[in-house]
């Protein structure tokens, strides 16, 4: 038994008792305990990502010492410490970034932010070395909880825009549960490992299929699988800058996670792909919503609203990941879960950056920017690039492997589709790019509007944004080593005609 | 007889569906928010009955095994583990419900209305 799984949520849950004490009196001993608890959590799963990795076996930890299959199970494989990794680093750099931007959007009382932010990452990472199906369900509720309250931070439509999240969200839990029951009722088990030992003879049971179709459902709302996104645009775009830098990168991705581990652990191999189509119907779906989210994200004219589709958009890229079911795209959706948290990410702490300084967020009023501040407009830029699928960024890389998925699988017009939002997005975020570096004196098309007159981005901020902007160089360069020493063993399951 | 007996035992099964498909209603077609977080409520609760009723047994009893309680055969308990799941699902409901009405309460204050049309007209007025 291994301390590492246990570890990592709970050390978050306490760290959010602690800075919930201590914000109370300071917001800034707040956020430096939230930025330790992040840290310490990210350094727990990077050792346990080594051990992982390297040494191969997978850590388990029974909670409170029942064994499984009775006791719930915390289970640490690759998958586990992938993710953990990723959802940790990025929380401890939004967490850096924060005070500034927080300062400037909300009035008053800050140091409730972090412990806020602290149990979303608690959530969110309990989910994700979770061996329980019910106990996922649970994890799931804390981060969305906790995301509720951050969300509703913001501008003046904000409350509106998370009131409408929750409800969807709560049908998204409500389907989940409804699944774990039926499972329950027809298995007679909550752990993931014990299910996968039962389910191939429950196969043709209808309570099983039912119970796989409503989980997913539950979980491809709160993933904002397209045509389930619409409170997602509403929500990025009135939140405050520092919930929408921590929810937009990592929150429907571990729900797609969510999915990825029901896949290939809980239901047995070929059960999404024959059986049911499931998979076929989240690939449907997603290369709709892709066509969707970027057409629609050129359409925008706020910085924040046009991000936010695009996130529909890139969300479609994982479902089309799990929607082929073969190893080579299933490494493309994972992948792409870590490149797009970086990209989003950066992209929505850049656009706080820009609100901060200048209280712009139309792109047309974006103007001149590229002078005023060029070091974070040169992380933008790679940010923008990565979304567009240029080499050497990460983007490239995920992009690369669900277009050798499609053309193994022969689905052409779902490679299409990936060429095609490509094409799509470049035209986004050149027109971004375009009106930053834009010269209002030697320009005439943009002559009337004012140049952006402000500083560069404060320290607190362009470290992060610059470190954001460095993952997607480094995801990108040595996406072979994570492929091959982690992602290659979670796939295998699917290498076996699944 | 039997077959009278067989629809007994699904009744139910079929008001815990009506009781979602009324919350599910409820929180689709009504217009006001507080009624569409009782719609959410309503749709939580039929979840939990599900829970319930799929564990209870004619004449089970507590889980415990103690001769002196005269619990000897253990075919005759009642699986305490989805009551534990609806007790801590109860409390994920709660929760969400609170976060819910504190929302509703800071929109009240700030546009005097719980009517969804009505409010994003008002929201709209105020931005413009």
């Amino acid at each position: 038994m291994s301390q590492i799984p246990a570890l990592i949520p709970t050390s978050l849950l306490l760290f959010a008792l602690v800075s919930l004490l201590v914000g109370l009196r300071s917001a800034r001993g707040a956020q430096l305990l939230a930025v330790a608890g992040m840290l310490f959590a990210f350094g727990v799963s990077a050792l346990g990502l080594r051990e992982v990795a390297f040494g191969g076996d997978t850590l388990r930890y029974a909670v409170g010492n029942w064994l499984p299959p009775i006791g719930i199970e915390f289970v640490f494989d690759s998958l586990a410490a992938y993710m953990t990794t990723l959802l940790t680093f990025t929380g401890a750099v939004v967490t850096v970034y924060a005070p500034k931007a927080l300062a400037a959007e909300t009035d008053g009382r800050q140091g409730m932010v972090y412990p806020s932010m602290l149990l979303v990452l608690a959530g969110l990472t309990g989910m994700c070395v979770t061996g329980d199906i019910f106990n996922l369900y649970v994890f799931l509720e804390v981060a969305a909880l906790a995301a509720y309250a951050l969300l509703a931070l913001g501008e003046r439509g904000a409350p509106v825009a998370t009131l409408r999240y929750l409800l969807f969200g709560a049908v998204g839990g409500g389907f989940y549960l409804l699944g774990v029951a039926y499972l329950y009722f027809a298995a007679g088990t909550l752990n993931m490992a014990e299910l996968a030992t039962l389910l191939p003879e429950l196969q043709e049971s209808r309570a099983v299929i039912v119970a796989a179709v409503l989980m997913v459902l539950g979980l491809a709302i709160k993933m904002a699988l397209f045509p389930m996104h619409f409170w997602l645009p509403d929500v990025y775009t009135n939140t405050a800058s520092v919930p929408a830098a921590l929810i937009a990168p990592i929150m429907t991705k571990v729900s797609a996670y969510a999915i990825i581990r029901l896949w290939l652990d809980v239901f047995p191999p070929g059960f999404f792909t024959e059986g049911v189509p499931i998979a076929a119907a989240i690939g449907w779906f997603s290369a709709a919503g892709i066509l969707y989210g970027s057409v629609l994200a050129i359409a925008q004219h706020d910085y924040r609203r046009m991000l936010a589709y695009s996130s529909v958009g890139q969300l479609g890229y994982i479902g089309l990941g799990i929607g082929l079911a073969n190893p080579i795209a299933m490494v493309g959706a994972l992948l792409h879960i870590v490149n797009h948290a970086f990209m989003k990410g950066l992209l929505f702490m850049v656009g706080g950056v820009i609100k901060l300084r200048t209280g712009r967020t139309r792109i047309p009023e974006f103007v001149g920017i590229g002078r005023a501040m060029p070091w974070t407009m040169v992380a933008f830029t790679i940010g923008a690039l990565a979304m567009v699928g240029i080499p050497p960024t990460a983007g490239f890389f995920s992009k690369w492997y669900l277009l050798l998925g499609s053309a193994e699988a022969g689905a052409w017009v779902w490679f299409a589709v990936i060429v095609a939002s490509s094409l799509l997005s470049a035209i986004y975020f050149f027109r971004v790019i375009e009106m930053i570096y834009r010269d209002p004196e030697r320009d005439s098309a943009v002559k009337d509007r004012e140049p952006v007159e402000a500083d560069g981005a404060p320290v607190s901020m362009a470290v992060p944004i610059g470190i954001m902007a460095g993952g997607i160089m480094v995801a990108g360069i040595f996406n072979v080593l994570i492929v091959r020493a982690l992602l290659e063993s979670v796939v295998a399951p699917l290498a076996g005609g699944g | 007889m039997t077959v009278e007996f067989i629809e007994i035992a699904r009744y139910p099964y079929i008001l815990i569906v009506a009781l979602l498909l009324v919350g599910l209603y409820g929180m689709t077609v009504k217009r006001n928010l507080l009624k569409k977080v009782i719609g959410m409520t309503i749709f939580q609760t039929s979840i939990y009955l599900l829970f319930i009723q799929g564990a209870t047994k004619q004449g089970a009893t507590i889980p415990v095994l103690d001769p002196a309680l005269g619990n000897e055969d253990p075919t005759l308990y009642m699986n305490p583990l989805p009551q534990v799941i609806v007790l801590t699902a109860l409390v994920v409901g709660v929760a969400i419900t609170a976060v819910a009405l504190s929302l509703l309460v800071l929109l009240y204050r700030r546009y005097g209305t719980l009517d969804e049309v009505e409010l994003l007209r008002r929201m709209k007025e105020q931005a413009s």
